[in-house]
């Protein structure tokens, strides 16, 4: 769990499986010409290093295709957690709150 | 690329007799997997059946089943009509030892039609399922996000959703 943690406490990576969310199953080489595209300024070593972390926390699943590595979003180590400190008891009352929280948000 | 699919991985600390009965027992899945029963008898063409309340809401058919290994079934949604008109999806579990005293558990959920509302509908519910598996499996409690209460709101809101995007 510790390297689920070390995994989501930095920004880049956090972005990346923002990007996955949004498209899920890319290759490195999608990443990297989204993020340009972006104007993000993450250089590709980088965006490898950062994939290795995060598959290594198993918050990204791979998948070969061919000479392709297919990159898919894997939030299962993260339910592990909620439902480790939250999940029993609370749940109910922090869904609420997260929709009162979006409704808030939306009418600005 | 855009092709629809998910891929989960969870890693287990069980065997793998365990896990695949997990997997293929009726009366063990209802108490992960938001009270659904699936059922079948596994041999491949045979029919699967997904039971809650003790009524059948979707159903497929066994692929492929190689015994505490590899484990696919066709999937159609039927609780609602949206649903239903769309063609089956398909579902992939994989086992593989890890050499130590987890089992790596590899989920993946494909052939979806393009722009499915299928697919749209169960996004969130995979990973609950697999925590709660996995928390069952080591600890003997399932989750309680995955209870039949649980799965009766979400049948709704996935209905609900469907039935925004049809409109």
């Amino acid at each position: 769990m510790d390297d689920v943690f070390r995994a989501l406490a930095d920004a880049s990576r956090r972005e990346l499986l923002d990007r996955l969310y949004a498209h899920n199953g890319q290759t490195l080489n999608e990443l990297c010409a989204r993020l340009a595209a972006s104007g993000a300024s993450m250089t590709r070593q980088a965006v490898s290093k950062h994939l290795a972390i995060l598959e290594g926390a198993n918050l990204v699943a791979t998948v070969r295709r061919g000479r392709e590595k297919l990159h898919y979003l894997n939030p299962v180590p993260i339910h592990d957690i909620a439902e480790r400190w939250i999940g029993k008891y609370e749940r109910h009352r922090l869904s609420a709150l997260a929709e009162l929280k979006r409704g808030l948000e939306a009418k600005k | 690329m855009s092709e629809l699919k998910f891929v989960y991985v969870t890693y287990i600390a069980t065997t793998p007799e365990k896990l695949w009965q997990a997997l293929t027992d009726g009366a063990f899945t209802r108490r992960y997997w938001f009270g659904t029963a699936v059922e079948s008898d596994w041999t491949p063409g045979s029919r699967v059946t997904f039971r809650s309340d003790g009524e059948a809401h979707d159903t497929g058919e066994v692929l492929d089943c190689v015994p505490y290994r590899r484990l696919s079934y066709s999937w159609q949604v039927e609780f609602h009509e949206v649903f239903r008109r769309e063609r089956p999806s398909r579902v992939t579990f994989e086992l593989e030892p890890t050499g130590g005293a987890e089992v790596k558990l590899t989920v993946t959920h494909d052939e979806f039609e393009p722009g499915s509302k299928v697919h749209a509908a169960v996004s969130n519910g995979w990973p609950m399922i697999l925590s709660s598996l996995k928390s069952l499996l080591e600890t003997g409690h399932a989750s309680t996000l995955t209870s039949p209460e649980q799965a009766r709101g979400a049948r709704e809101r996935a209905i609900a959703l469907a039935e925004s995007n049809a409109a």
